[in-house]
């Protein structure tokens, strides 16, 4: 917002819980905390150039993504067919370091309070006619004051905005938590495939990060993910590879009923069937990278209110099962952008409803029926029961086979 | 002193303010900013007035910055009631003076536009008539704008008169306003004010309605070209507006004044040569 041309006389101010994170080069090891950015989040980190900064300090392009059960043999591969990125792994404070920078050229119009905390909001009361000011005011830890025409609420899962501004919050806290380490592998390798295993206990991920080394996100119940961390490496390390590489979950039954499914398919459509591959294996792990988070599903019932709109994580927490999460953020910014650019080009009040519910109508169309699909998704992977394996064991060689269900899947 | 009462006589007989309307809009002067209220179709008529008036004055100019595509342009707002259109034109750069002859909503528009520091010192309102700011406002504003107002004026020619005089040359007059026709009366009457409420009851009367023809010439044969005329559509269902095709309800209606010595653009060059003639011929004839 702070690039665009009408908002050229507006004044911004980001509050920032925490401190200034720039870079003059990336650091020798990875951060455990990454982000898989869809190639429509970096279309719009590169609106206003922050993706440029992104690629020169460091990220790793995937082209293609396997997707496997663990109690069968199906799986599900996506790629692009003129061999396009299908997006980027990025670390957490890469993004960041990109974003201070260009924050830092347009601090005319951006101000950010570092370390700054709100402590107390005002409300403006809906009616009109009172002399108290129409704004939100803003008191900060420090003791300054703040008034502003449009509060956006950036601030996380646990949105401070989104409780104090009393908007109801649909919660549900998973009985999983997401294990993070950075991985070194056996050998060097054209590393560029993210490989997702869904075993009954929760998913495990590799993502690429360099040709050597990939990041890990296992979400398991919360007893596996401490005891992964308590583990020695070695055995960590050894969890991992047996996790995405053992077939002990397999039963005969549905081996045979999902090699039957396939040969039916492969009649059909030849070219519907895919060579499964195995991932890279792990030989060593990043000392105190390991780190464990609890995961949750969370969506506000309203995005906006006069004067403030939630994006992000506060208005709705997905599990990381599809990579999901940021882009789902991401997207909430293009879209509330465009809608304040309009209205602010319209010389409009910027806290006013009738924009802002707009953009709550276009993202929470597009928001529900992702997240409401990750959450069926984690739940129908969470079983061993045999009905439910193999329907997802059909379901997914099924979708595997359709090429149409599998574009409008990536371009989501 | 005297001259001054006698003035102030004449202005009040001759005046485009009509008493009887100013009554009914006085009920209703602290109701303009609640956005879901009796005014909500005129805060919804911004998403298509205010571009419509920022892209012809584009249009118009060659250098402008998109960042504040109306600044250093002075626009009088006639019936700026409480201030609804004249913020939006604030805010995209205009100096904006906005004149009322109702003084509580002049009231309410300046405590309105006092919680803004940037408002506050681009818009100044003054609870007046057009009348009574001609003079010390002769060729003052590059653009006037009078929406929703024409319908409710007693003097119609004498309000363009005077919007002629304010206006500098080659100024614009941007007016919005509805049409009188069959149509007009069952939707802006009946269905508008007495079934659905959008508009509060009373608040038009049909015969005082101005088809678009009329206002044009009118216009015409005060000194202004009609450069565009386009139809407005309220759908209440939405509670939004859009243009359209037909004039019959709702429309808006772009005009310019003719500039110094009755040359407004080539186009007119032709008959305004011909009209030259004959005041020639009158000038040697004396």
């Amino acid at each position: 917002v702070g690039y665009d041309i009408h908002f050229h006389d507006k004044k911004i101010a980001l509050l920032e819980a925490g401190p200034r994170k720039e870079y003059d080069g990336v650091p020798d090891s990875f951060s455990n905390r990454v982000s898989s950015i869809s190639p429509g989040s970096a279309t719009l980190l590169s609106s206003f150039g922050a993706w440029d900064h992104v690629c020169s300090l460091r990220h790793k392009p995937f082209r293609r993504m396997q997707v496997w059960d663990a109690c069968s043999e199906a799986m599900i591969v996506f790629e692009k067919d003129d061999l396009d990125d299908m997006g980027y792994i990025v670390e957490n404070d890469v993004i960041m370091a990109a974003l201070t920078k260009q924050l830092d050229a347009v601090a005319d119009r951006v101000e950010v309070f570092y370390r700054s905390r709100a402590v107390g909001y005002t409300w403006p009361l809906p009616s009109h006619n009172c002399d108290t000011s129409p704004w939100v005011q803003i008191e900060l830890a420090d003791g300054r004051r703040l008034q502003t025409k449009l509060l956006i609420g950036a601030d996380g899962h646990n949105s401070v905005v989104r409780k104090e501004a009393e908007i109801k919050n649909i919660e549900h806290r998973y009985d999983q938590s997401a294990v993070v380490a950075t991985l070194h592998l056996s050998e060097a390798t054209d590393n560029n495939v993210a490989w997702q295993r869904f075993l009954p206990t929760g998913p495990i991920a590799l993502l690429p990060l360099s040709d050597t080394a990939s990041s890990l996100v296992w979400s398991t119940s919360h007893e596996h993910a401490s005891e992964l961390l308590a583990m020695d490496e070695e055995s960590f390390v050894d969890s991992i590879n047996s996790a995405f590489w053992s077939n002990v979950n397999h039963s005969d039954f549905i081996d045979t009923a999902g090699a039957m499914f396939r040969s039916a398919i492969s009649l059909l459509k030849p070219s519907g069937t895919a060579v499964r591959q195995l991932p890279p294996s792990v030989a060593k792990v990043d000392p105190e990278s390991r780190a464990m988070f609890p995961l949750g599903m969370g969506h506000a019932t309203e995005y906006v209110q006069h004067r403030v709109a939630l994006i992000g994580d506060a208005a709705h927490r997905v599990h990381p099962l599809a990579g999901q999460g940021v882009n789902l953020g991401f997207g909430d910014i293009a879209c509330l952008a465009h809608h304040l650019s309009t209205a602010a080009f319209n010389g409009s009040d910027l806290g006013s409803l009738k924009h802002l519910l707009k953009f709550e109508t276009e993202r929470q169309r597009h928001n529900v029926s992702l997240i409401a699909a990750t959450d069926v998704l984690k739940r129908l992977y969470s079983t061993r029961l045999a009905p439910l394996v193999l329907l997802r064991t059909w379901g997914l060689q099924a979708t595997n086979a359709l090429p149409p269900v599998k574009v409008r899947i990536s371009l989501y | 002193l005297f001259r001054l009462t006698v003035k102030r006589l004449f202005s009040t007989l001759h005046s485009s303010v009509d008493s009887a309307e100013m009554k009914k809009f006085q009920l209703l002067a602290h109701k303009w900013w609640d956005e879901e209220g009796e005014y909500s179709a005129l805060h919804s008529m911004n998403d298509i007035r205010v571009p419509f008036i920022r892209d012809t004055l584009l249009n118009m100019s060659s250098n402008y910055h998109l960042g504040s595509p109306l600044a250093g342009i002075k626009i009088l707002d006639v019936g700026c009631g409480g201030g609804l259109l004249s913020e939006p034109l604030g805010r995209l750069g205009a100096s904006v003076t906005g004149i009322d002859p109702l003084e509580d909503n002049i009231r309410t528009a300046d405590r309105h536009k006092s919680f803004d520091p940037v408002l506050a010192k681009r818009i100044q309102y003054k609870s007046s008539s057009l009348e009574e700011i001609v003079e010390e406002s002769m060729e003052t504003f590059d653009v006037i704008v009078a929406s929703e107002v024409v319908e409710h004026v007693a003097d119609l020619e004498m309000f363009i008169k005077c919007c002629s005089q304010v206006l500098k040359p080659e100024g614009s007059l941007f007016i919005t306003t509805i049409n009188k026709t069959q149509l007009s009366y069952v939707l802006g009457i009946v269905v508008a004010e007495k079934i659905m409420g959008i508009v509060p009851d009373g608040t038009h009367e049909w015969e005082k309605f101005v088809p678009p023809e009329e206002l044009e010439r009118l216009l015409e044969s005060n000194g202004f070209s009609v450069k565009a005329v386009n139809g407005m559509l309220y759908n209440p269902l939405s509670g939004s507006w859009s243009w359209t095709e037909s004039t019959s309800v709702n429309y808006a209606l772009h005009a310019v004044k003719s500039g110094a010595h009755g040359q407004s653009s080539p186009a007119e060059a032709l008959p305004e040569m011909e009209r030259e003639q004959p005041l020639a011929t009158a000038g040697t004839a004396m």
